[in-house]
């Protein structure tokens, strides 16, 4: 078997997710290839030979591969998707956006977020916000997978020292280009990868006092999410929603404060190893999957939390 | 132009679903049944570029069995002008679903067709994007933002990093993401008014493209279920908990 793994990365440096990717490559077995398309990246490539199993980086260097736009990425990886058996790639943004691109071109049915390889052609993956574990068996020729990076440990960034070869691009989409980028900015650690994360609901009550949130964050080197009806309310920027259709974490720690826990919240955090729930409601749905619960007012909770740790 | 705007009749949000215990897939007798979520976004989104005068005609299209008339009926009620229905017993896989909205554009031609990001059934995320690769259409997904200029649109998308803006230009396919804006409320005339419109039907199998599974479904189970814990009385014995499970 033959796995071209598509990197996800931003020109400057691999982003986590691609290492659970390989991961689930690994399990699946066979030559890896990576690629790597964007523009001037050559730190990525770098970084992307080191990688542990993998066999080659491929290279496409472009303009029109700097930001990720879809089309082109899609068109890319369409264009060689062919000469594997198995495309895999993060089930983030950038994994949604270009992959079912491939698969309508080859006339595959992707296999969406993955948390499991059953065997080369057998994968189990989520559906209705995580209530279901679907096992599915891909008969199509090449199997075009998104991967869920929280249900893969990350191989190793380094030990390997893959041959790096060009691939050439130039089917440039038309219709589509990258005008601007918004991005927050954050000294806290990646939501996705975080050891800890503190997340705050609606309760906290307003932007200003989701500071108390950040606060905590911060003081625990964690970092900070937020559910659906607290980005609403623009209390947290969206990258920090957390749930069915925002991300999915799995920290050691998942603080859940003053949040009720509905289902679409936990379809995000329900793997956390352990999770703390602060709330003034004793029966929010929350403390029927936390492992340690608070019942009280998050600003009294919250500041003496701070005082013991 | 025409917007084409695609609904889907899924389990209600609200809905903890249950799992069947033979493990061929999830109960759905006598549970609650709605318009996937992301599809009232997609409504509204059409129905405002009606309004600004951008849109001329809204098409609802549902595929899936006969009670997903209803679900066109909740179109209707939003604003949708017309409403087809492509029927089908079986349930079909975004590429299928896919391929025959690609044929309905082909009769419609619309300039935009709009579509949830996910369902929350099947969670795949992926009917748009393939719509708009076999279309050769351009591809605004997760839009929390569009803003219409000259047969082009502004499209600011929901990313893990933050937001980011393109400018895709007409035709396109979009795909909302729940914060592009409110879904309006249909008025009780409105509801009424929904019941008795024409609702165009035709038989998915009619279109002569294969629609066979191309994933067999193995199983589907429940997953693990999670333990309630312990309630802590303060915060000092929270920090004690967690240093003694070596979180902290
Ligand atoms: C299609 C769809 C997709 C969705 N996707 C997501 C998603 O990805 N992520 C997500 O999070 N949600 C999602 N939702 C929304 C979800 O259904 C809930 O509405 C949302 O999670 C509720 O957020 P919350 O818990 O912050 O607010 P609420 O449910 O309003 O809960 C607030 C909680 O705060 C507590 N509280 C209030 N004040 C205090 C205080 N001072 N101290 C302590 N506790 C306090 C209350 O007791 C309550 O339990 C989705 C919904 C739909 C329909």
């Amino acid at each position: 078997m033959s796995i071209l793994v598509v990197a996800e990365h931003d020109n400057a440096s691999l982003i986590s997710g691609t290492l659970s990717t390989l991961a689930a490559a690994k399990i699946i077995g066979g030559d890896i290839t990576v690629l790597v398309a964007g523009e001037n990246a050559g730190s990525v490539v770098t970084e992307a030979q080191a990688l542990e199993g993998v066999s080659k980086v491929l290279v496409a260097d472009n303009a029109a591969l700097a930001d990720g736009l879809a089309e082109n990425i899609g068109n890319l990886v369409s264009s060689i998707a062919g000469n594997y058996s198995h495309v895999l790639t993060p089930a983030s943004n950038f994994g949604k956006n270009f992959m079912p691109r491939v698969a309508a071109k080859l006339d595959v049915m992707q296999v969406s977020d993955i948390v499991e390889v059953v065997s080369a052609d057998t994968f189990v993956r989520p559906i209705y916000a995580g209530n279901a574990l679907m096992t599915v068996k891909s008969n199509d020729t090449v199997k075009l997978i998104t991967v869920r990076s929280t249900a893969f440990d990350a191989v190793e960034a380094t030990g390997g020292s893959a041959a790096v070869e060009d691939l050439a691009f130039s089917d440039v989409f038309a219709g589509s280009s990258f005008i601007s980028r918004d991005v927050t900015l954050s000294e806290r650690p990646e939501l996705g990868t975080a050891k800890i994360v503190v997340s705050g609901g609606r309760g906290v009550g307003s932007k200003e006092n989701f500071a108390v949130i950040e606060g905590l964050a911060e003081k625990l080197n964690a970092a900070v999410g937020a559910s659906r009806a607290a980005v609403d309310l623009g209390y947290a920027p969206n990258d920090c929603q957390v749930g069915q259709t925002g991300k999915v974490v799995a920290p050691e720690i998942y603080f859940a404060i003053a949040i009720s826990g509905a289902i679409q919240h936990q379809a995000g955090m329900s793997e956390s190893k352990i999770i703390v729930a602060i709330n003034k409601d004793a029966d929010a749905p929350i403390f029927n999957i936390a492992d340690y619960g608070i019942v009280g007012d998050l600003f009294d909770v919250v500041p003496e939390l701070m005082e013991v740790l | 132009m025409k917007v084409l705007v695609a609904v889907k009749r899924v389990v209600d949000y609200n809905v903890r679903i249950r799992v069947k215990s033979d493990g061929t897939g999830v109960d759905k007798d006598n549970v609650v049944m709605s318009m996937n979520p992301f599809d009232e976004n997609s409504l509204e989104e059409a129905m405002q570029m009606k309004e600004a005068d951008v849109a001329s005609e809204v098409i609802a299209v549902s595929i899936g069995d006969e009670k997903s008339e209803d679900t066109l009926r909740s179109a209707f009620a939003m604003g949708a002008d017309r409403a087809i229905l492509i029927k089908t017993d079986v349930e079909l896989e975004p590429l299928a679903i896919a391929k025959l909205l690609a044929k309905v554009v082909e009769q419609e031609s619309p300039q935009v067709a709009i579509l949830g990001k996910q369902a929350i059934d099947d969670d795949s995320n992926q009917t748009g994007q393939m719509l708009s690769a076999m279309l050769g259409w351009s591809q605004g997904t997760f839009a929390s933002n569009a803003e219409h200029v000259d047969g082009a649109i502004n499209l600011t998308r929901e990313t893990d990093a933050g937001l980011e803006t393109i400018k895709i230009t007409l035709p396109a396919v979009i795909t909302t993401d729940l914060r592009l804006n409110t879904p309006r409320l249909p008025k009780l005339p409105a509801i009424m008014k929904a019941k008795k419109k024409p609702i165009e039907t035709h038989e998915a199998d009619s279109f002569g493209i294969d629609l066979a599974p191309r994933l067999e479904v193995v199983s589907v189970a429940a997953p693990a279920e999670r333990a309630a814990g312990i309630i802590v009385a303060n915060a000092a014995e929270l920090v004690e908990k967690l240093k003694e499970a070596e979180a902290l």
